[in-house]
């Protein structure tokens, strides 16, 4: 078995970024399927801290029935564009990236579902939250990064 | 119509929205659904640095930071144009909890107890937002992905080494939330 020892080859190594230029309109669409995520975000109040409490403590099944549904959904739907080898609208093979496994996903997932716990979000509802006027969650979206940018630092360090 | 974009979703209504987002970015252009790695394509646009896990083409990645923005955007639309009228529903039991902790604010999405700019200066408050923020942004990249990248995606393409990160998220939350916090939110 290969083991993948840099888990940031998940990203291309091409480090010209003054040639790569970004296009509004080619990028427009998923601003468009954000917007229809984060309206579902709020709407079912995914984003609430109170929610994630209720999940972790099992007072309420809504958040099992929210991530138990999307599971399904999406579980299906991967299905079907593999058996019938489906391509992207510019007539591209689909190709899902395999996880390689690493420990860092048992340490990383503890520390995270430490966090979770506390701040009530992962990162997509953090995001949410500033939306709906959690305006005091832009530092924990601050921190969020300053935690990213630490992992960058120490990977090497880091047992994998 | 219009009392059904007022009400909060129902659970099946919200899971089918989400999971659907799967096969809709994988048709788009092969794009895997996962948000915790645009925290990582922020940093490497904003700190210029050689720390080689940041040194990428960022640019490629740039529909991801589309993505979040969208997300922000449809919680101002949510909040403001079709919000949720009453105040959230909890169960008695989460509300005798919250009163044992001196949370006074069960009310909105989150307690303006634990999560305001108030707040941050008391010591629970600080580990509620700030603790948790660094843990979230670390663990998830850590564990390079989160809810959506290894919950929902991942699991959808049956990968099990994202079962093992789901299960190791979802079962530290649960011990988290019965025996530590606790003790947290009463400091």
């Amino acid at each position: 078995m290969t083991e993948i020892t840099n888990p940031s080859d998940e990203f291309s190594a091409d480090t010209n970024t003054i040639t790569t230029s970004i296009s509004i309109k080619e990028n427009i669409k998923y601003l468009l399927v954000g917007i229809l995520f984060g309206i579902v975000f709020v709407k079912a109040e995914i984003i609430s801290w109170f929610r994630i409490y209720e999940m972790f403590t099992f007072r309420s099944f809504h958040m099992f029935g929210v991530i138990g549904t999307a599971l399904m959904v999406a579980t299906i739907s991967v299905f079907l564009i593999k058996k019938f080898k489906l391509k992207t609208i510019h007539g591209e093979a689909i190709v899902i990236k395999p996880k390689t496994f690493h420990k860092g996903q048992i340490f990383g997932s503890i520390l995270f579902g430490i966090g979770w716990t506390l701040s009530g979000a992962c990162p997509g509802p953090l995001f949410a939250q500033v939306g709906a006027g959690f305006i005091a969650i832009t530092v924990s979206i601050f921190f969020a990064l300053f935690g990213t940018w630490c992992y960058g630092y120490l990977k090497d360090k880091l047992p994998h | 119509m219009i009392t059904f974009l007022q009400i909060p979703w129902p659970w099946y209504v919200a899971g089918f929205l989400i999971g659907i987002i799967v096969p809709v970015l994988l048709l788009l252009d092969n794009k895997s659904f996962g948000l915790s790695s645009s925290l990582r394509h922020i940093c490497a646009a904003c700190l210029p640095t050689k720390v080689s896990y940041f040194s990428y083409n960022w640019k490629k990645e740039i529909w991801n930071i589309f993505f979040v923005l969208g997300i922000i955007l449809g919680a101002v639309i949510a909040t403001n144009i079709i919000g949720n009228p009453k105040p959230i529903q909890l169960t008695a039991t989460t509300i005798a909890d919250m009163k044992k902790y001196h949370i006074t604010d069960i009310y909105s999405l989150l307690p303006v107890d634990l999560f305001s700019f108030k707040a941050l200066f008391s010591i629970r408050g600080f580990i509620c937002i700030a603790v948790g923020g660094f843990l979230v942004g670390f663990g998830t990249r850590y564990a390079g992905g989160c809810t959506s990248g290894h919950a929902i995606m991942g699991l959808s393409n049956l990968q099990w080494t994202s079962l093992v990160a789901t299960i190791s998220f979802m079962l530290t939350g649960i011990l988290f939330t019965r025996f530590i916090l606790p003790f947290i939110l009463q400091l």
